[in-house]
């Protein structure tokens, strides 16, 4: 029997040949990542050295990658002193992947990693961020994990206790119709599998969608991946992988990509058929309540939010423009629009996009996760609606257990800011 | 076998957004996150902080427990009430979380119990005394019961860096 591309990713990382699906292995660590979070991992990592007589010193600092972006600037003086403390530590610990909050090269970690090339096919990466799985679109095994198993990877340069999980395979035939995005195929498999329908399992990606697809879109694939409970989902590197890590990511020495074999093992097979996706919109108050956008069109909407680790990227700002280009947001309803990090905000400037989003009245923020998580940044007054290119619409996520958030693309996002209810950009708003 | 009450009955997919709000992520310390614990149930989180809660009182919850963000804090925070989780099923981050730091979990695929009922944990089942009836518990994968039976991963980690020894 074959192996799926991640048992190949963890028997290489685990100096075996082979790897069973079910195996626990104690894969070695890549890339760990955290965000403002490093704070509780340093916390936890000094906690492991206690009483040891050891010196606590993380196995390759190298290897470390420490982003801040949830909190960006500062949002109070409580994260400000956290912020300093890790950047205390980053400094005596000599962590050189270390991304501050600037806007030359700030930004959301799941973006400032593959842009900086620190992602690589085949590589194992594990982030104190459900969301990590992301980084599946360049052909990784990554996933999330918590703040004491960080300081366990810290440690000792390895996790424990991973099981080889199962794979679904995810096969989407066709192309996508103009104004028809990735956004709308991740809500809808997340729709088909339920939020907890893929737990343990991971979200192997494949078909001629997904070949003509750019690392942005595979990024907005694995990056909700997660929101099907899944621990990962990945896109076998191919030619697009190749030409992004040379090209944007200034990656010259690529090791040979590792493709699934024929005959691996997969749990099932969904298909999926791009050429007949609508746009989807995920009603609140969980990510897999997905519909058609024309379920739910004409929905008030209080504020439009594009942005996020999910729909950050300048396919999603240039897509916006395109359609807010010589409109107006509608009175009553605010849009914030958030880069996923200062490289991308420096070409949407380029590229006209922030002219063309301000002058509709759309309000471009810093690079950051911005109102997602419900910090600051965009909080919801009582009953109020967001409509939202984020990937949680948990209650109270955007900070207000009394606001409701409705997820969608960058597409019908903007269709929606122009006429202020919820909108199928395909047919008015946006055109 | 224990005996403990039922003190919140909880659907599916229940988010760290709700058992641990973002905007409290900027507090870190297990000594600290316990007040901010289903910051958003005000109700149920008043009676938490007063100090109202035994120790080992049980949440039943759907399925998906715990899903959405990495936040440690959502685990630590229901760890400082000693709170016994049992649910029809947990998200993965959230359960290895929950195994790292102690709090104890119970997955128990078909459970009916509501607020008040009375229920009896044992090694296999779980009785909710006061309905009677007796529901199954499907074992944790035993890679994490290593990591229970040392104490949590900080006791865990511990042991395996000591372990090693020169390579550090």
């Amino acid at each position: 029997m074959g192996m799926t591309v991640v048992q190949k990713i963890l028997a290489r990382a685990t100096g075996r040949r082979v790897v069973a699906i079910g195996d626990v292995v104690e894969p070695a660590v890549d890339l760990a990542m955290s965000h403002e979070n490093a704070a509780l991992v340093i916390n936890q990592f000094l906690e492991v050295y206690k009483d040891t007589g050891l010196e606590p010193k993380p196995w390759d600092p190298s290897k470390i990658a420490i982003i801040f972006d949830h909190r960006v600037p500062a949002e109070s003086s409580k994260t400000a002193t956290n912020q300093k403390k890790v950047r205390e530590f980053v400094a005596a610990q000599g962590i050189t992947k270390f991304h501050d909050i600037r806007g030359d090269e700030g930004g959301i970690c799941h973006q400032v990693l593959p842009e900086n090339g620190y992602v690589r096919p085949g590589d194992v990466i594990v982030g104190t961020d459900s969301h990590t799985t992301s980084h599946g679109a360049l052909g990784a095994f990554a996933f999330g994990i918590g703040a004491t198993e960080m300081a366990s990877v810290w440690a000792l340069g390895y996790a424990m206790n991973v099981e080889v999980p199962s794979t679904i395979k995810v096969e989407v035939t066709g192309a996508l119709p103009d104004l028809v995005t990735p956004k709308d195929l991740i809500l809808q498999l997340v729709g088909k599998l339920g939020a907890g329908g893929a737990t343990f399992h991971v979200l192997e990606f494949h078909g001629e969608a997904i070949r003509s697809m750019p690392i942005s879109g595979r990024l907005t694939l694995c990056n909700m991946a997660v929101e099907a409970g899944a621990t990962s989902g990945i896109v076998p590197a191919d030619e697009e992988t190749l030409r992004y890590l040379r090209e944007e990511a200034g990656v010259s020495d690529i090791a040979e990509p590792m493709v699934p074999e024929p005959d691996a093992p997969y749990e099932r097979v969904v298909r999926l058929d791009a050429s007949k996706l609508e746009p989807q919109v995920a009603c609140p108050h969980t990510v897999d309540n997905v519909r058609p956008v024309a379920s739910v069109a004409g929905t008030r909407v209080h504020q439009v939010v594009i942005g996020s680790c999910t729909n950050g990227r300048l396919d999603d700002i240039a897509i916006a423009a395109r359609i807010l280009k010589g409109k107006k947001v509608a009175r009553g309803t605010r849009m914030i629009v958030f880069p996923a990090s200062g490289r991308i905000y420096q070409q949407a400037v380029a590229a006209g996009y922030v002219g063309d989003l301000m002058h509709a009245g759309a309000v471009v923020m810093n690079a950051g996760c911005g109102p997602c998580l419900g910090v600051h940044q965009g909080a919801l007054g009582d009953g109020e609606v967001a409509l939202s290119t984020t990937n949680r619409n948990f209650k109270g996520r955007m900070g207000n257990p009394a606001s409701e958030v409705y997820l969608c693309s960058p597409a019908v996002a903007a269709a929606s800011a122009v006429t202020g209810v919820i909108t199928d950009p395909r047919n008015g708003g946006g055109r | 076998m224990s005996k403990a009450r039922v003190v919140l009955a909880l659907d599916d997919d229940v988010s760290t957004d709700q058992i641990y709000p973002g905007r409290y992520m900027a507090t870190v310390l297990p000594t600290e996150t316990p007040q901010y614990a289903f910051a958003d149930h005000t109700a149920f989180n008043a009676l938490l902080r007063s100090g109202g809660v035994a120790a080992g009182s049980v949440v039943v919850a759907g399925k998906n427990f715990g899903c959405g963000s990495s936040r440690e804090q959502a685990a630590s925070a229901l760890k400082g009430h000693e709170l016994v989780i049992v649910a029809r099923s947990f998200a993965r981050i959230f359960l290895q979380n929950a195994v790292n730091l102690g709090l104890k979990l119970v997955e128990v695929p078909d459970v009916v119990a509501a607020e008040g009922d009375d229920v009896a944990l044992g090694l296999t089942e779980v009785t909710n005394l006061s309905t009677g009836r007796r529901f199954g518990i499907k074992p944790l994968p035993p890679a994490r019961q290593t990591i229970i039976d040392a104490g949590g991963l900080i006791a865990y980690t511990r042991k395996r860096l000591v372990g090693k020894g020169a390579a550090v």
